[in-house]
């Protein structure tokens, strides 16, 4: 599973940063019919968490409601220069990981 | 509407859009030439424009990453011989395709990493439409970004050319429409929801938000020809690509925008 992370380069601390993430993945809702005809399984990306220096700082659940190769966005504080961890898990139990380092001046 | 009513309606709407007339087999460019991104809307723009929000650049880091990594028999990687591809690969979608004088025949930039993988890295050749094959054409497509297509017509592709031309002004197809009836002769009108671009290859390969994923220029040829019930031609088969040379001397002069969104 391929995914890109974007994260500034270097922030002020008490800066707030935005964090987006993309995801390569089907997202397979369950109702779709593959090309012979048979209902293709039920296969999202059903949880994702970021920890920020081992600090939870952002979860989202999801369901067959979000569209293939997901983008998601949020903000949170930089506080430490560091490292945001991805990690996110799919119905089929294959999980992804991805990592960005974080310099936080002053 | 299911998508048997749906396509009717879209066989009605064509039926009616297109008066029949004669048509010459000239070889005609649109007038002014306009990127098919001009035809969708702000969204699909603003996603094209972003290149971290546009779901293509997904599968150009899973190119990006081929690129680097040693395989097959040879145990080379595609950077070991070509290096950086931001040099190498600079301005080599804008000249294809290209006549292949080994082989005696037309070959796309799909081809030639195919070519690439199978003879060079000694390793099985990526297939058509997978994450690999998409991955690295649109990787190798992007080092053009903002380049315009140049592909002369030369002794040895002339054939090519002219073979392309007529297919592409030939009717087909239960709703016997040819492609120039739609992208040369009514570009700008309806089509159902859709409107009708004049049909460029500058942003393959694509991440289409109908198919959800990313496609190749010859899976939108296929769309197209299933869009009329005509009986669809495999990727990569000399049909396709002599109407891939065609479409680059059509479009000459716009600059390629690899990888593209469309709805
Ligand atoms: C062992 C060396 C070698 C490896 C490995 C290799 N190539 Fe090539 N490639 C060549 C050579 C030599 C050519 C020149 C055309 C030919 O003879 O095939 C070429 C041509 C090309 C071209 C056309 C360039 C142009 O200017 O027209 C592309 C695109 C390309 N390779 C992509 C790739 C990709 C992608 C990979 C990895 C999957 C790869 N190549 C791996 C040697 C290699
Ligand atoms: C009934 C009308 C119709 C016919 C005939 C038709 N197309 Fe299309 N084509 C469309 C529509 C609608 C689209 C999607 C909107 C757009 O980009 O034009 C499209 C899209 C395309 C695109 C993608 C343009 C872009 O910017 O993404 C290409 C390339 C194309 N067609 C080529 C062809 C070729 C080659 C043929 C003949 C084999 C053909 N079309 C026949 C209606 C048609």
């Amino acid at each position: 599973m391929t995914a890109r992370i974007q994260v500034p380069a270097s922030a002020r601390r008490g800066e707030v940063i935005e964090i987006r993430i993309a995801i390569q993945h089907p997202m397979e809702t369950g109702f779709r019919l593959d090309d012979s005809g048979r209902a293709a399984p039920k296969n999202v990306v059903n949880a994702l968490v970021c920890r920020y220096n081992g600090v939870e700082v952002f979860r989202a659940e999801m369901g067959s409601g979000v569209a293939a190769n997901p983008f998601l966005s949020f903000f949170t504080v930089a506080d430490a220069s560091g490292e945001l961890v991805f990690d996110w898990v799919d119905d089929q139990g294959q999980t992804g990981s991805e990592r960005a380092a974080l310099t936080v001046t002053g | 509407m299911t998508p048997r009513s749906l396509r009717d309606g879209l066989l009605a709407a064509a039926l009616a859009l297109i008066s029949v007339a004669g048509h010459a087999q000239n070889a005609a460019k649109p007038e002014p030439l306009k990127s098919g991104l001009e035809f969708t809307g702000p969204e699909v723009r603003e996603l094209q424009r972003d290149d971290f929000a546009n779901p293509g650049m997904l599968w150009i880091t899973r190119g990006e990453r081929l690129w680097q990594e040693p395989a097959g028999a040879a145990g080379k990687s595609c950077a070991g011989c070509h290096g950086e591809a931001k040099t190498s690969m600079q301005g080599v979608a804008a000249r294809y395709p290209q006549f292949d004088a080994a082989r005696a025949r037309l070959i796309n930039i799909e081809g030639r990493i195919r070519q690439c993988r199978e003879s060079r890295q000694q390793a099985e050749p990526f297939k058509y439409e997978s994450a690999e094959l998409l991955g690295l054409t649109a990787y190798v497509g992007q080092q053009s970004r903002g380049m315009p297509v140049n592909v002369p017509i030369d002794a040895q592709t002339r054939r090519h050319f002219e073979a392309g031309r007529d297919l592409y002004y030939r009717r087909m197809g239960q709703m016997n429409l040819s492609c120039a009836q739609c992208h040369q002769d009514n570009w700008g009108k309806k089509l159902g929801p859709e409107t009708i671009s004049q049909g460029h290859s500058v942003a393959y390969p694509i991440y289409r938000l109908e198919w959800q994923t990313m496609g190749s220029l010859h899976r939108r040829f296929r769309s197209c020809q299933s869009g009329v019930r005509a009986e669809l031609l495999p990727q990569g088969s000399p049909e396709f690509l002599d109407l891939e040379l065609y479409l680059a001397w059509r479009e000459g002069g716009l600059p390629i925008e690899t990888p593209g969104v469309r709805r």
